[in-house]
């Protein structure tokens, strides 16, 4: 999906557009500050946070246990369960299910898994359409573009940019510039889409592994549409996503919606325990869960990358990250932008062909503190980076592939100084005595910093002449 | 297809080995902002939480929801309103509805495909019951099923919701605990917090965009 080289150039895009930036800019400061009014109490977000990252992590450690009785409990209900290792062969089973019964017309609820497989492509690659109903996914659809944020993923456009879009695509409708007209446009073009298709698309945010319960939440309606009016509901999500009991759910719900957007809770959370029963008028008469691997089990295996697998997909750490704020989702090249993304993505795809993206960190440890389960991103990214020049065996794909020689000699240098004090010393001493020597200008930071220059004398002389001295 | 199953469930339970046991998890605390447990207290709480998201709350007698639901129905221009002919509600709406020309009651008593056109064009709004209310997110809880159905509360552009008082619960877990959810709940339960809203342009918030435009609730006592 990207090569190092190719994430430069996508930065240099992002910067140069700040019509986008500014889009993005407002409305990341808009989430932060909804977020802190939604959680008035902090003693109380960190005992939730504690609680969330518990449940989250006792979860993980049961993963295949759960897994196995989530599955049990779906066949009970009437949920068809497939397992798929690669993003192809989720995307085969669910072109399957699609041939099977003729379907033409497929309408999707939000996804990020199925931006993950590609499966809109896969589809319309086999003559099956598949139109996305959230409105955000709907415009850049339309655009025909990547979402830039998780959970708004239109969020790097204006009115203007979304109502010249519908104009071109339907030149038929005049829609109005502001905001609740292009809603209404949307409305109307889609209200037929979904009494029409033949078969609902839809993610899932949390599976429960006691009742066999698929947990969405949504404000906009266009999930419960896409998962109840067509005759076949496929739900597609990662393995990481169940949890023990539905008692996990609450607190895993004010985490999700408080952390996403502000709110204390999504205008509908939708629990599916399976098809239309006997006796029932609607609702889909199959329904279908796509379980996805793609990596998530390689990650597992390292018990410290494993809690990157706790994410519920908030973006709280992109909204609160002075990268993704100044750049966007669009910059990273990937499915997950942020921290997250960071994290997430160089484990699925390589080292060796993301590893540049551990980078785009201050390690400023918002994301961290942000996070609802206590992922500890910048430690994450700091080990993805060490992974991504070590030379002893770690599980991590593309390991060991950035490293340089020249860097690794300069840090054998550095670490030798500064465990030595005598060495130490000396380099300070010289440093200082140099200092008149140093560069004014450093091409690329003294652009818009002050360029370093050493101090006139070195901290441990000062430190003893004012009295101190503890060596 | 199941050797794919075999495979991933093989790599996670190798992780497993030698692991120390999990932590046991206490979610007794799970809210952020818990509301007081008396009757009154709950409607309140419910009712702020609502309007703050352009939802209607109203009270009235457990005897007179019906003309209730009526009267806001011809206010707001309904000329047919969809009910379950086999819901607890029916027989009192019914009888409320005798002799007044409009609303016009639409029975849900086909299955969707029977009349999907009709249902997506030809009904102004929709009278369900909701198994309960969360005062603390303002959330009603629907347990759609054969006297009800799915998407009675999804399609029309208007959804009356008619809910006990009895039934307020200050939070989400104490409903999954007194309802019994985890072994009574049925194919597709709900909450419903306020009509149809979306944020994916500019962040700014509007309301009807996929399901319902207006949510009118009706707490009874």
């Amino acid at each position: 999906m990207g090569s190092p080289s190719d994430f430069g150039l996508r930065v240099e895009r992002a910067f140069a557009d700040a019509g986008a930036r500014a889009n993005i800019r407002r409305a990341m400061d808009g989430l932060q500050a909804k977020r802190l009014e939604a959680f008035p109490d902090a003693d109380a977000l960190e005992r939730l946070r504690d609680e969330g990252a518990a449940i989250k992590a006792r979860a993980l450690a049961r993963l295949p246990e759960l897994l196995e009785q989530f599955e049990a409990n779906c066949l009970r209900k009437g949920i068809r369960v497939h397992w798929a290792e690669t993003a192809d062969e989720a995307n085969r089973i669910v072109v399957e299910i699609c041939a099977k019964r003729g379907v033409r017309r497929a309408i999707k609820g939000k996804s990020m898994v199925s931006e993950e497989t590609g499966l809109n492509h896969a589809l319309e690659g086999e003559g099956i359409e598949a139109l996305e109903s959230d409105l955000g996914e709907f415009i850049i659809q339309l655009a025909g573009e990547g979402p830039s944020h998780i959970i708004a993923p239109a969020i790097h456009k204006d009115r203007h940019q979304v109502a010249a879009l519908f104009r071109e695509h339907f030149p038929d409708l005049t829609p109005r510039d502001d905001i609740e007209g292009l809603c209404a446009t949307a409305r109307e073009l889609l209200r037929r889409r979904f009494r029409d298709a033949d078969l609902g698309i839809s993610g899932v945010n949390f599976l429960v592994a006691e009742t066999g319960t698929l947990v969405l939440v949504e404000n906009e309606g266009n999930g419960r549409l896409s998962t109840t009016v067509p005759d076949v509901h496929v739900a597609i999500t990662g393995i990481e996503k169940v949890v023990e009991r539905l008692a996990d759910i609450p607190p895993l719900l004010a985490l999700l919606t408080r952390s996403a957007t502000g709110q204390p809770i999504t205008t509908y959370v939708n629990l599916i325990n399976g098809p239309r029963a006997p006796g029932e008028l609607d609702g889909p008469r199959e329904v279908h869960l796509v379980l996805l691997d793609n990596g998530r089990s390689r990650i597992y295996g390292d018990t410290e990358l494993r809690s990157t697998l706790r994410c519920i997909r908030c973006g709280a750490c992109m909204n609160h990250c002075p990268v993704y704020v100044r750049l966007g989702g669009h910059a990273y090249g990937t499915v997950y932008p942020g921290p997250i993304g960071t994290v997430l993505e160089p484990q699925k795809s390589g080292l060796d062909r993301l590893g540049e993206l551990t980078e785009a960190s201050t390690l400023c440890g918002a994301c961290g503190e942000v996070c609802p389960v206590r992922i500890p991103l910048p430690a994450l990214i700091n080990r993805l980076r060490f992974d991504a020049v070590r030379r002893d065996p770690v599980s991590t794909p593309g390991r060991g592939t950035r490293r340089k020689r020249a860097e690794a000699l300069v840090w054998r240098i550095w670490a030798a100084v500064h465990s030595h004090p005598p060495l130490y010393r000396a380099y300070t001493r010289l440093a200082c005595a140099l200092r008149a020597f140093a560069p004014r200008r450093i091409p690329g930071w003294s652009d818009h910093r002050t360029a370093p220059r050493p101090a006139e004398r070195p901290l441990h002389d000062l430190v003893r002449k004012a009295g101190f001295d503890h060596e | 297809m199941s050797e794919t199953r075999e495979r991933i469930l093989e790599r996670l339970r190798r992780a497993c080995d030698g692991l120390p046991p999990p932590p046991t998890v206490a979610t007794d605390s799970a809210s952020v902002a818990r509301p007081p447990a008396d009757a009154a207290a709950l409607v309140r709480a419910i009712r702020a939480r609502l309007e703050a998201v352009r939802g209607e709350v109203h009270e009235a007698p457990e005897s007179s929801w019906p003309a209730l639901v009526l009267r806001l129905a011809r206010e707001r221009g309904v000329h047919r309103l969809l009910y379950g002919p086999r819901a607890a509600l029916a027989a009192a709406l019914e009888a409320e509805a005798r002799g007044s020309e409009s609303p016009q009651l639409v029975k849900y008593a086909n299955s969707v495909e029977a009349w999907k056109e009709e249902l997506f064009s030809g009904v102004d709004a929709a009278v369900t019951s909701a198994a309960g209310g969360i005062a603390e997110t303002g959330s009603l809880i629907l347990w759609p099923g054969a006297a009800e159905p799915r998407l009675m509360s999804l399609v029309p552009p208007i959804h009356f919701a008619v809910v006990s008082a009895a039934t307020l619960y200050p939070t989400l877990a104490d409903a999954l605990r007194a309802q019994d959810w985890a072994t009574r709940m049925p194919t597709n339960p709900l909450l419903i917090s306020g009509p149809s809203k979306s944020a994916d342009i500019e962040q700014t918030l509007t309301y009807g965009v996929h399901g319902p435009r207006s949510l009118i609730v009706i707490v009874t006592a």
